[in-house]
């Protein structure tokens, strides 16, 4: 691809009218660090690309009362540094941390991420279990769709031409409630996740599992939100018996393929030990150890 | 299309230039404002050669078009010493030799600049974690981190 025209719209409706009159030929631009290295590969067709971050509230971030409101194209680098964010949601942050370099997260966007729908994006298992609920802005007004129905495919998405992610909410969780995301990997940084796990915990003031959200990543086309895990913890005190059925439960779900980063045996197996160390990391933030 | 004509601060001078709008601020900088400084490895983000920072943020020059440059706050290498005085992370890759082709050092010296501006006080881990993302074939990093370390205290100490 080979970009031929940068458009900077000033009005999320400019935006739509754009991305709607613009045939398939045109992107949308955050930090650009999937898409200006797309733009680089051989084929010469001509790509549009409109570049979102003048729009008001998409590079930035509020949490109050009633939960976060996230600007899609806010970097990473902002986002990670955000301590009111961090003291909520730590697993979503410690997911968006792992993307990249420094280099990278100071342009890389939890919504980039998010909309190029890698199988092996991080955040996006970090996402489901927050019950993030994505809300896209079309050329028929306003939709709001779960984040785990979001991405469709290996780099595809639900949204139609003309629709652009205005925004990424997230509701304040129940009070006992924690969560964690861990990836697995060769390297100790900069690297695309073997197997993710995220994992959302609330707990009782007995320290009883009440409620939990266990979502894999790089494990299947996409990320997979699994409630037989999340089902395997309720009702328990994550004791080992409970933590290894959530785990077999993920390895169950998981469909991996086999690649040069691992077989699809060994990413079956790391996915439940990375759901079980994910649920003992947030049962521990809860605790607050 | 015409160019797109971008008015942008780099290294503390206002300056204005035209681009094509697949044009990075690498190129830019390289062909254009021969600010060659600034290396360019991999393309793709992934070596840190072209490291720079936008609006205090340390990015990689080969994934930013210039036509996002407006209204920025670009510094480069070129803006690190001042004048012919060396800056102290300069003058410390110098003294533990923590360099021998060169092509990484520029990239190296503004990122260890942003994280000495974020975090004076790094531990060796800090350290090695921040710079992962400027690759280095040549040193091992050794050399590189005992630079950044002895670059942080001395910097502490003038402040």
């Amino acid at each position: 691809m080979a970009i031929t025209d940068y458009k900077m719209p000033q009005s999320l409706d400019e935006a739509v009218q754009i991305l709607a009159s613009s045939g398939k030929n045109i992107k949308v631009l955050a930090g650009g660090t999937d898409l200006i290295i797309q733009s680089k590969s051989q084929s010469s067709d001509p790509l549009q690309v409109l570049d979102i971050k003048s729009l008001k509230d998409m590079t930035s971030a509020t949490i109050d009362g009633s939960g976060m409101s996230l600007g899609p194209a806010m970097s990473c680098a902002e986002f990670t540094a955000r301590k009111d964010i961090k003291a909520v949601f730590p697993g979503l942050v410690e997911a968006a941390y792992l993307i990249g370099s420094t280099q990278v997260q100071g342009r890389a966007s939890v919504g980039g991420n998010l909309c190029n729908a890698s199988p092996a994006a991080d955040t996006i298992p970090a996402l489901i279990v927050s019950n993030a609920q994505c809300i896209i802005h079309g050329p028929d007004g306003e939709r709001t769709i779960a984040v785990e129905d979001f991405v469709t495919g290996v780099g595809t998405n639900c949204m139609g031409r003309g629709e652009l992610l205005a925004q990424i909410k997230i509701a304040l969780p129940a009070p006992g409630t924690s969560d964690a995301y861990l990836r697995f990997i060769p390297r100790s940084e900069m690297d695309i996740a073997v197997a993710g796990a995220g994992v959302r915990i609330t707990l009782d003031s007995a320290g009883c599992c009440t409620d939990a959200r266990v979502a894999i990543g790089a494990v299947a086309t996409t990320a997979l939100l699994v409630p037989e895990a999340a089902k395997a913890l309720i009702g328990t005190m994550l004791d080992d018996v409970a933590l290894d059925a959530a785990a077999n439960a993920a390895s169950a779900a998981s469909k991996p393929i086999s690649d040069r980063r691992g077989t699809a045996e060994y990413r079956r197996h790391v996915v439940g030990v990375l759901v079980k160390r994910a649920a003992k990391i947030a049962a521990e933030r809860v605790k607050g150890e | 299309m015409p160019k797109i004509h971008v008015n942008t601060i780099v290294n503390g001078d206002a300056v204005e230039f035209l681009c094509e709008p697949n044009e990075t601020v690498l190129d830019v900088l390289r062909n254009e404002l021969q600010l060659t400084g600034t290396k360019e490895g991999c393309s793709s983000g992934d070596c840190g050669a072209c490291s720079i920072t936008v609006d205090d943020r340390l990015v990689c020059s080969c994934l930013v078009l210039a036509a996002e440059a407006e209204g920025k706050v670009i510094g480069t290498i070129e803006g690190v010493a001042d004048k012919d005085q060396l800056h102290i992370i300069q003058q410390k890759f110098l003294e533990h030799a923590a360099l021998q082709c060169g092509i990484c050092t520029p990239g190296l010296v503004v990122s260890v600049q942003a994280l000495l501006k974020e975090s004076p006080n790094p531990t060796e881990d800090e350290a090695r974690l921040y710079l992962a993302g400027n690759l280095c074939r040549c040193t091992g990093y050794d050399k590189i981190i005992r630079a950044v370390m002895d670059a942080a205290e001395t910097m502490r100490g003038a402040a």
